[in-house]
């Protein structure tokens, strides 16, 4: 979230599109609640099914699963249209006026620089035009053919109420009643939050998704602004935390772009990844990017870590392609990996196409599943019927079952959807032999380090020198584990003046005092300060808010810096004043920036130095145009793997733009794409509010509250199937099938599509074969293996299948 | 003896006065069914607070679970699906009891202090006086009490008594993550449905009121409903809940009359009590009247 | 008012017998309108934050015992942390119901191994499963291991062991995992994040 749980009530309307806070996120949907109640805000839901959100919105508008790009495109073609923009924010805020290089084009569904044979683009051409001063050229008039604002409006202007009605199955005033409502917030002083969740990442266009959205807030003015901003419902406990700490191939701490084979030394991997301004007088944050790496390596490597052998550059693994989860069991699939730990994570309930995860775990030498919870996953070998019919017979993995303790068992922080980082507390041990992942983790390096100590090995280096400054080398505490993470000086840091800033040993204020010569150690920059001399700021619990606007600043710590709501300069108009004063953040004093927030930008930064607000950027604004993307600087629809129409009707003549022209897919899961033809039905998961992933099937509570698999679908669907409320039905995909009981209800629409009726299935994903729940099938059996093409999220919201009573 | 935690204000089945003097606050707990998404965070916080667990049922094709109340279950999203001027609108109404000032129960109930209406407001089973005799059952307008399989006693909500009696919210008020449930003074909840059905009525919703039924004397459960005017959209909740006319009239008149021919009935009825326990007393008199329901089924033909 | 024969009768059935065994000092036991006990009274408080979404509810923790030696502590009820900025008190049903997934039935209890082919859990030490871990850890590093890639770039990486990680864990242990792996020349490392 660019800003926070309790800021949404500063919205004057809510947005829910691709999330359903009220059943995923309730607790964070009481502020949409507050906002209604008493900002008199109002709520519009778009979803492909009338859910819990919808229940108490003032308006619904239902859409095809896996179409939300032309909706929103539709948005902003209206915006442009009815010139409903806030002008003076586009202007300084955004690189509408940055001018693209000529050569770059969009015709039939492609972008320049298309090679089909990669599946992919050369992005030569989607560039600014650079002038000989170094930077970005501009036309602040926006009148230029190839500034971005132009070439936006082009590419947008396919994009009216008809075609979007076509494609998303939107009845035309409905979609034009939502683009009245949020064409409103483009005044300075009305204000919409947008509240998203993996409705939109989990699709083969899902970044896209989420930025075309960002376009929306962005051309009103909405990014920076209390009530405003992108706001990413994220989905587990510290989905943000883990994020954070990047357990990610492409990532270390902090989002640091890992090094690869294309870096050959650590000077040509710093250098690469150390922007420079794009524009006069910007900020150009990721200028840090060496001071951050540097401080990652000596917390990692200490003393062993020196410029003379680049902070130990060689000691990072540089991977040969990609390893996120997909790819990773079509690794396993392909039996090229031996070992697997799984921790807190079930694998074979939540990837998709379960037959294939199955039988690449069958392939593994060993599995080790750390989990306070018998998961699914570690009994993947084990023969539960129908809902897991495989013979333990055949499977030679060697399966580790280590138990875990869970959250009340241990301290340790969580960080929240919202950044907010909050340190919990120990209320009684485990049961029986239960232990911390802390733990779990510190036993098994240490004996393997012991191991390399005594025996030697592929490179021990890495292993030996790892620092492991913990009092109980196998037992580390939560509290030195966050100072790591938060960091230290390692020398007496002095400034300028030679005078001592920060002596050595002591924690560190923030990132703004991590030094790129060896001086500082942090774990994750942007954790810097959480843990400084004042102490675990985590664990703050003032809950005043002199504000009134929920910002609490003494309530844990928020990265980055303490910041609650990200990009807030944008919250204040160029000359510093607030775009609107009855909800004012920030504000320029006259010498300082101050207000309720700690600000973005440099406290000094005067408005007439024209510091753009989003500094993370080289250009200092915010992009429109985003060369960054996989499948093209501007979104564009296109259909899921699994459509229900066979062609994209925005261009029915070309197939090779029918879904993401730049996805990536396997060979043998493109064979398994299901067609209209045999499965006619759109098929979309999803979470209920009852229970949590495939954690409460195991509570007896949630159990009760919704004991058995069941599936959604219209009454029409269900007439014309024959098909009773209660019946239970067979739901099949190319991929496998599910049995579960059908839910007949109006909640589920029928639309109008491309000339044609389609019918959703609606199907929950929280059942398996283990569980207080009655035994089911797990739901991923019937998913596409297929991700999106930046985050290799896999597409589970838009598939097809068949249904019938079984 | 046990300390009273608060004050009674009647009790079943006992003609002793109750104290008057003091005075103690009304509370009410107020239901923003507008508000409600029906996530069952209520259900769930009922269920923990009060360490009853219902069997895992099954789906019947319906949100609603458990499917009704039990002994177990004192709290229960009843879902609706209806079509209102061409708008879908998903109704989901907490079921569970509704605290009435003239409880239908407790005036039903002839086991002396099996039922305490406390001055607050709340009315609470006490199982440990409960006969399961049923009659609560039938005094009930809302259908609320259930008797127990397990040891034949009635159960319902408390209004969690034991929280409120230490200052506390009810479990599932606390829990309620959209603020559809509200507790406080009934004097503030009324105010604060003022402010709702405000809100209601702006966003299009002309028939928008607060469900405070004066048929039991008002209740200290009330409903903020769209449609107040059609309390019955919601799961059947009663357009005008009145105590069950045998109630009333056997308080009014029978009650005399009954105490006039006590003697061989009553004795007659502890005898039986006495020797072979509530249960199969009801059973009898169950049956008898079942023959009487269906010959007026007869004569009705 | 329609009074039926039946609802009549019933009535004055209840009436009399319950009416007329109190009239007669045949009640039961005395009257008592205790409500009851409020069980938090003397129970140990911790506070902890909700570990299913990233709502991040701040709740509070019951157990049982007062921390002495001799009481093991027993977390028996768990509620919403009122003074936290987010939840404010309130809990969803997956938070409301948590004390059902401290104590299920499906919690693990001691290590475990599933033999290759086996239908079935033997139960192993914590030692025996890290030694057994480690070794096989060992073993597959040391099998391959990559120092140099085809064109001679050091590459020190380690693509036949995966690690996923979870999105529950707290910061730190997912830190501290991270740094492990990476120094191992784990590169396939993801999390429940992702998808």
């Amino acid at each position: 979230m660019t800003n926070h749980w309790v800021d949404i009530k500063n919205a004057d309307l809510v947005l829910i599109m691709g999330g359903n806070a009220a059943e995923a996120h309730i607790c964070g949907f009481k502020w949409v609640q507050e906002a209604k109640h008493v900002r008199r805000a109002k709520l519009v839901v778009v979803d492909p099914r009338f859910t819990r959100s919808a229940a108490v919105a003032d308006f619904y508008a239902p859409i095809r699963a896996g179409t939300d790009i032309a909706f929103l495109a539709g948005v902003i073609n209206y915006l442009l249209e009815n010139d409903k923009l806030q002008h003076e924010y586009v202007n300084a805020y955004t690189n509408a006026a940055f001018l693209i290089d000529p050569d770059y084009g969009f015709e039939d569904g492609l972008f320049t620089g298309y090679n089909a044979e990669k599946r992919s683009y050369d992005k030569a051409t989607w560039r600014y035009q650079m002038g000989e001063d170094g930077f970005a050229k501009v036309d602040p008039t926006l009148q230029d053919p190839n500034c971005v604002f132009q070439l936006m409006k082009k590419h947008f202007a396919r994009y009216d109420a008809d075609a979007v009605s076509n494609i998303t199955g939107t009845p035309k005033d409905a979609f034009l009643k939502v683009c009245e409502m949020i064409a409103e917030c483009s005044a300075p002083d009305r204000v919409m939050t947008i509240l998203y969740a993996l409705g939109w990442t989990q699709h083969s266009v899902g970044s896209q998704n989420i930025r075309t959205m960002a376009m929306i807030q962005l051309l009103l003015g909405n990014m920076g602004m209390p009530g405003g901003g992108i706001n990413a419902l994220r989905g587990h406990a510290n989905v943000q935390g883990v994020t954070d700490m990047c357990p990610f191939t492409a990532n270390l701490p902090g989002y640091l772009s890992a090094p690869t084979e294309r870096d050959a030394t650590a000077e040509a991997y710093v250098a690469a990844r150390t922007t420079k301004p794009l524009r006069p007088g910007q900020m150009n944050f990721y200028g840090n990017f060496p001071k951050w790496w540097v401080s990652l390596m000596k917390t990692w490597y200490g003393d062993a870590a020196t410029a003379e052998n680049g902070w130990a550059y060689d000691w990072l693994p540089k991977p040969d392609g990609s390893y996120d989860v997909l790819a990773m069991f079509e690794r396993m699939h392909q039996g090229r990996m031996n070992g697997f730990f799984c921790q807190g994570f079930n694998p074979l309930a939540s990837v998709a196409h379960k037959g294939k995860v199955s039988a690449a775990l069958a392939k593994l030498k060993y599995l080790v599943v750390m989990d306070p919870l018998a998961t699914d996953t570690s009994e993947f070998w084990k023969n539960y019927g129908e809902y897991n019919d495989v013979d333990p017979r055949q499977i030679q993995t060697e399966v580790f079952r280590l138990p875990a303790e869970l959250f009340a068992e241990h301290e340790g922080s969580f960080t929240n959807s919202g950044r907010v980082i909050q340190w919990h507390w120990k209320a009684a041990d485990g049961p029986g032999e239960t232990r911390g992942d802390l733990e779990i983790i510190a036993q098994l390096y240490t004996r393997l380090r012991d191991l390399y100590a005594k025996e030697g090995g592929a490179l021990p280096d890495p292993v030996l020198n790892l620092t492991w400054p913990y009092r109980q080398p196998t037992r580390p505490s939560a509290d030195e584990v966050a100072r790591e993470v938060s960091g230290r000086a390692l020398r007496d840091l002095t400034d300028a003046a030679g005078n001592v800033v920060v002596k050595a040993g002591d924690q560190l204020a923030g990132f703004a005092q991590l030094r790129d010569d060896g001086s500082t150690a942090s774990g994750n920059w942007i954790y810097c300060g959480s843990y400084s001399q004042a102490g675990n700021l985590t664990a703050r619990r003032d809950n005043s808010d002199p504000s009134g606007l929920g910002q609490t600043l003494n309530w844990g710590f928020a990265w980055p810096a303490n910041r609650r709501i990200i990009y807030n300069r944008a919250s204040c108009d160029p000359s510093g004043k607030p775009w609107d004063p009855k909800r004012a953040l920030l504000r320029w004093t006259g010498t300082a920036w101050g207000g309720n927030d700690v600000p973005d930008m440099r406290p000094n930064a005067a408005p007439e130095e024209g510091v753009g607000p989003f500094i993370m950027n080289a250009e200092g604004v915010a992009r429109l145009f985003a060369p960054g993307m996989i499948e093209g600087p501007f979104p564009e629809h296109y259909e899921p793997f699994e459509t229900p129409l066979a062609r994209n009707p925005l261009h029915p003549d070309k197939p090779e733009v029918t879904s993401n022209p730049a996805a990536r897919v396997y060979k043998g899961d493109m064979e398994l794409f299901g067609k209209a033809d045999e499965f006619p039905y759109v098929a979309t998961t999803y979470r209920l509010a009852e229970h949590f992933h495939f954690w409460t099937k195991t509570s007896v509570i949630n159990a009760v509250l919704q004991p058995e698999h069941f599936v959604e679908i219209s009454e029409e669907l269900a007439a014309e199937k024959g098909i009773g409320k209660g019946d239970v039905v067979k739901v099949r995909s190319n991929r496998g099938e599910i049995k579960a009981v059908a839910v007949v209800t109006k909640r589920i629409p029928v639309l109008q599509v491309d000339g044609r009726k389609v019918h959703t299935v609606g199907i929950p994903l929280h059942y398996g074969f283990k569980g207080e729940t009655k035994p089911g099938y797990i739901t991923n059996t019937l998913t596409p293996f297929v991700g999106d093409a930046n985050s290799q999220t896999p597409e589970y919201k838009a598939f097809l299948v068949d249904i019938e009573k079984a | 003896m046990a300390l009273q935690s608060l004050d009674i204000a009647r009790r079943s089945a006992t003609t002793t006065e109750a104290p008057q003097v003091r005075h103690t606050e009304e509370v009410a707990k107020l239901i923003d069914v507008s508000a409600c998404i029906g996530c069952k965070a209520c259900q769930a916080a009922c269920m923990e607070w009060n360490d009853i667990r219902p069997e895992v049922g099954h789906n019947v094709g319906i949100y609603d679970n458990p499917q009704d109340l039990d002994d177990k279950t004192w709290t229960l999203m009843r879902f609706t699906e209806v079509e209102e001027h061409g708008k879908l609108e998903w109704l989901i109404r907490k079921d569970g009891c509704m605290h009435c000032a003239d409880p239908g129960c407790l005036k039903a109930c002839p086991s002396p202090g099996a039922i305490i209406q406390y001055a607050n407001g709340i009315v609470d089973f006490h199982q440990e006086n409960c006969i399961g005799c049923g009659y609560c059952v039938t005094g009930c307008p809302f259908n609320v009490p259930r008797i127990s399989k397990t040891d034949s006693k009635a159960y319902k909500c408390s209004l969690c008594s034991d929280r409120v009696a230490v200052g506390q919210a009810p479990a599932c008020a606390k829990a309620c993550p959209t603020g559809a449930i509200k507790f406080g003074a009934k004097e503030d909840m009324v105010h604060y449905a003022e402010d709702r059905i405000v809100d209601l009525k702006e966003r299009g919703y002309r028939n928008a009121g607060l469900y405070d039924p004066q048929g039991v004397g008002g209740t200290h459960v009330m409903y903020v409903l769209h449609h107040a005017d059609r309390p019955s959209l919601y799961a059947g909740l009663p357009d005008n809940p009145q105590i069950s006319p045998m109630v009333s009239l056997w308080k009014g008149i029978a009650k005399p009359l009954a105490m006039v021919a006590l003697g061989a009935t009553a004795l007659g009825s502890l005898f039986h009590y006495v020797m072979k326990g509530p249960n199969e007393v009801s059973k009898e008199l169950e049956d008898e009247m079942d023959k009487e329901a269906a010959l007026e089924k007869e004569d009705a033909k | 008012m329609h009074v039926s024969r039946r609802g009549f009768f019933k009535v004055c059935a209840a009436g009399m017998t319950g009416s007329s065994l109190a009239t007669m000092g045949f009640a039961p036991t005395a009257v008592l309108a205790e409500v009851r006990q409020y069980k938090l009274a003397h129970a140990t408080e911790t506070r902890s934050i909700c570990p299913y979404c990233s709502v991040s509810c701040g709740t509070l923790v019951y157990s049982m015992g007062d921390k002495s030696r001799n009481a093991k502590a027993r977390i028996f009820h768990i509620e919403g942390d009122p003074d936290n900025p987010v939840n404010r008190g309130s809990l969803c049903p997956k938070g409301a119901g948590l004390l059902d997934m401290v104590h299920s039935p499906l919690r693990l209890t001691h290590p475990e191994v599933r033999e290759p082919g086996s239908n079935q859990w033997k139960r192993i030490s914590w030692d025996e499963a890290f030694d057994r871990i480690a070794r096989h850890m060992k073993a597959d590093r040391d099998a391959n291991f990559v120092d140099k890639n085809d064109a001679g770039l050091t590459v020190n990486r380690w693509t036949t062991t995966g690690f996923l990680a979870s999105s529950a864990a707290s910061n730190e242990p997912s830190y501290l995992s991270i740094k492990v792996m990476r120094a191992l020349g784990v590169v396939a490392i993801d999390t429940q994040a992702r998808i």
